[in-house]
């Protein structure tokens, strides 16, 4: 394919759900290349479903239009079809069924002949290290291997473009972090839209990383990019509540969420120094190096104070 | 790894619909055997209770009433099974993301509802063969009627289905079709066993003029020839209606 329409395109896209008065999706705009993993960050109902539906033809924009490499996934809803696979959020593998009848069925209906949907089911399978289970019911399945069962659909699938929607939401961080293994094995091979609301997800797995919050796009970039948004690196993390009266800083941001809890973002030897005087007054907190959780309280908290 | 992507140059329809009758009959009977008796003895349970109480008098109604409840429960049943995948797993949200169209969707489920229903019809095509006396012609309009309710049902299930949010909701339609359908209406006994003011109710249901074509074939009423064709027409037109009701009003990708 044409490297330049090799891209994932969204122009002014909006949401708004019947008569609500709130936009689930506000003049979302981006355009990024269709390759590797894209995650995208944020609340629970930032408007990250809403956005994997409309792209993934689910759901109707209220206005704006969305590409799918060069595809408009409302006019051309069918060409994207053929292009895409979805595990939409809280899907699971019907229990009554075996992991092969679960992969099998969902290449048939993508119109695969049986005996080449059978050879990719049981080559997908064995490498999600699901080999023994072939024939188990999914009910006797663990969480871990029913969400394997569902991204081996649109694995063994022919599908350029995959949108996983909270893939790993539920599981265990040890089970999480298995996992990530088998998105990384996806996101080698097509172009994977990932949500999460675990920042520590993005940081492992993204090569492009978005952040959404209440319908707007607040940022997009790398995690070098992103993390260059913030110029302190270190941040204190104050827990008690309510937040006491910072020191004054010499250098740094400090910044206040919506629902009142504060960060301090600042220079190492500042945030020793802060975290000293925090200790002595008895305030619980915690410090670390800037992570993509700061960014994006960061980022949010900026965007929601204009 | 599963490398080979690209376009599938043809995709096979064949196997879309395969895909349907697979989830929602095939596997569920094979690894679920105990469903095969259920789906025997919902519509044979109420002919054995006709046959009953009008002392064996009734058995070629009460069969002519199964063969219709087995058709109309067949298409009627895609509402529940496509809600409950839709809501409970996802998999409309997966098929509607996939090269599948919803007519192939619905026609695949229907299909794999008439699978389902294979045991019961199975049944009853023996019964049939001891009890109803049909002719050439007799039998082809048996078929016509059952093909139509058939159509009817899966129009009105497919559509509610693509409403429904949840189970309580799938059950509440359910209950309501199953009401107006097949309770009411004298499916399975002649209509002239309903006392006249209550007869005309009897004629808001489709499933009326289908017992009432089904029982002139088997020679057990003898309508008149304006009748006959005044209920195929009345049962054609409803048939029709519901299916552009269904491309119309059917919410298989949302707005």
């Amino acid at each position: 394919m044409n490297e330049s329409i090799r891209q994932l395109t969204c122009d002014n896209l909006t949401k708004i759900y019947g008569n609500s008065k709130t936009k689930a999706l506000d003049s979302v705009s981006f355009s990024l290349p269709s390759r590797g993993i894209f995650v995208l960050i944020g609340r629970n109902g930032s408007g990250k479903t809403t956005l994997v539906r409309i792209l993934a033809t689910e759901l109707e924009p209220t206005s704006g239009s969305a590409k799918i490499n060069g595809l408009d996934v409302v006019r051309e809803a069918r060409k994207v079809r053929e292009r895409i696979a979805i595990v939409p959020q809280e899907a699971r593998p019907i229990p009554w069924m075996t992991p092969t009848q679960t992969v099998l069925s969902y290449l048939l209906w993508r119109g695969f002949r049986y005996s080449e949907a059978k050879r990719r089911t049981l080559a997908t399978l064995e490498t999600l290290g699901l080999g023994r289970s072939l024939n188990a019911l999914n009910r006797s399945l663990s969480g871990g291997m029913k969400r394997k069962v569902m991204v081996a659909t649109v694995l063994s699938s022919e599908a350029e473009v995959v949108f996983m929607d909270e893939p790993t939401t539920g599981l265990d961080p040890i089970s999480r972090r298995e996992f990530w293994e088998t998105l990384r094995e996806i996101g080698r091979d097509r172009f994977t839209f990932l949500t999460t609301h675990y920042l520590e997800e993005a940081e492992q797995l993204a090569d492009q990383i978005g952040m959404l919050d209440h319908g707007h796009l607040i940022r997009i970039g790398t995690l070098e990019q992103l993390q260059k948004s913030v110029t302190h690196n270190y941040s204190i993390k104050i827990l008690s509540k309510p937040a006491p009266t910072i020191p004054k800083l010499e250098k740094g941001e400090i910044v206040t969420a919506m629902d009142g809890s504060v960060r301090v973002l600042t220079a190492e030897e500042e945030a020793f120094r802060i975290s000293r005087e925090l200790t002595k007054a008895g305030y619980k907190f915690t410090i670390n190096p800037v992570s993509l959780d700061d960014i994006f309280f960061y980022l949010a908290s900026r965007k929601s104070g204009e | 790894m599963t490398s080979d992507r690209g376009l599938i140059r043809k995709r096979s329809l064949f196997s879309q619909i395969l895909a349907a009758v697979l989830v929602n009959s095939v596997y569920e009977m094979s690894n679920f055997p105990i469903v095969l008796i259920n789906t025997v003895l919902s519509p044979l349970s109420f002919l054995v209770v006709i046959v009953f109480v009008s002392h064996g008098s009734l058995i070629g109604e009460a069969v002519l009433g199964g063969f219709i409840m087995s058709m109309f429960s067949a298409g009627v049943g895609l509402q529940g099974d496509l809600s409950h995948l839709k809501n409970d797993f996802k998999l409309q949200d997966m098929v509607v993301s996939s090269p599948t169209s919803w007519q192939t969707f619905m026609f695949g489920m229907a299909i794999s509802e008439i699978v389902y229903a294979f045991p019961a019809l199975i049944v009853l095509v023996i019964l049939a063969h001891y009890y109803l006396q049909l002719s050439a012609l007799g039998a082809l309009s048996l078929v016509g009627v059952l093909l139509l309710m058939f159509l009817t049902s899966v129009a009105i299930g497919f559509t509610l289905s693509t409403f429904s949010t949840d189970i309580v909701q799938s059950f509440a339609f359910s209950r309501l079709i199953s009401t107006l359908f097949s309770t009411i209406p004298p499916v399975y006994y002649p209509i002239t066993y309903i006392p006249l003011p209550y007869r005309y109710l009897a004629y808001l249901s489709p499933t009326t003029y289908a017992a009432e074509l089904a029982q002139n074939a088997a020679g057990y009423v003898a309508l008149t020839v304006t009748t006959i064709a005044v209920d195929w027409v009345i049962l054609i037109a409803v048939t029709a209606a519901l299916f552009l009701v269904a491309r119309g009003k059917s919410r298989w990708r949302e707005i």
